[in-house]
């Protein structure tokens, strides 16, 4: 039997074997959904709890399980994001470039950061897999579920709405 | 400004600020933390017990009256 079939018959060897196959990935999409190491692993296993527990619904003949577990790991992140908007700050975890002027910088990023914050989730996860990790459009349609039109869409509200915030702050985001 | 312009101006300007995450990498193995994980079992109620919360329930509805009785008793 294939590891699939043997995953979703429940065999718990089938699923170590998937999870020492697919955490890196599961993580790599995550942490670049949430921006934060530590909540990117915890997710991570979020996630693959999230398949075991729903493992009979997997379908080992038509299913490709990197899509179903990015899938998952997207709803995972989405609702840590939902929860997590407005208690935490984003991670510094990976610190920004730095360039030019360091007073007007840090203003600038404090700003952006805000405003970035401020965004809802869905609109926070096709703008950071889009805008930032240029991730085409179908990928990001496939992992959240979504339509690549419903895609386009979402990135062209987040793009208004961030340049709403920034322009309300007074702020004039030139790139230079 | 066109639009394609606004957009490509600010995904400068937030990579810049974010820099993309392509290549990271979980610092540990998450396994034994899976492990701890799937052995943690959920607080699970036996179905007899919400059998017994539904029949009091279904009770106390179809007989209101019967409720300062049952609160007496408390």
């Amino acid at each position: 039997m294939e590891l699939l079939e043997r995953f979703a018959a429940g065999d718990p060897e089938a699923f170590e074997a998937l999870f020492r196959q697919h955490q890196k990935d599961v993580y790599r999409w995550t942490v670049r959904i949430v921006r934060d190491t530590g909540a990117a692993e915890d997710l991570t296993v979020e996630t693959f709890w999230r398949i075991y527990r729903a493992r009979e619904r997997f379908d080992p003949a038509a299913g490709n399980f990197r899509a179903w577990a990015r899938r998952i790991a997207t709803n995972a992140a989405l609702d840590y994001l939902r929860h997590a908007r407005k208690e935490t700050e984003l991670s510094e975890d990976y610190p920004a470039a730095t360039r030019g002027d360091p007073a007007v910088r840090s203003e600038l990023r404090g700003h952006l950061r805000r405003a970035f914050l401020e965004l809802s989730a869905k609109y926070r996860l096709v703008a950071t897999l889009a805008l930032i990790e240029d991730e085409p459009y179908d990928q990001i349609a496939e992992a959240a579920g979504i339509s690549v039109a419903l895609v386009k869409v979402r990135v062209f509200r987040a793009v208004r709405m961030l340049r709403k915030k920034l322009n309300y702050l007074g702020v004039e985001a030139t790139v230079k | 400004m066109t639009n394609e312009e606004n957009e490509k101006e600010l995904q400068a300007l937030l990579k810049r600020e974010f820099p993309p995450l392509q290549n990271a990498e979980p610092q540990r193995d998450l396994w034994p933390q899976m492990l701890r994980r799937l052995d943690a079992q959920p607080l699970r109620v036996p179905w007899f017990d919400w059998l017994l919360a539904a029949a009091v329930a279904a009770a106390l509805l179809l007989f209101p009256n019967a409720i300062p009785a049952l609160l007496y008793q408390l």
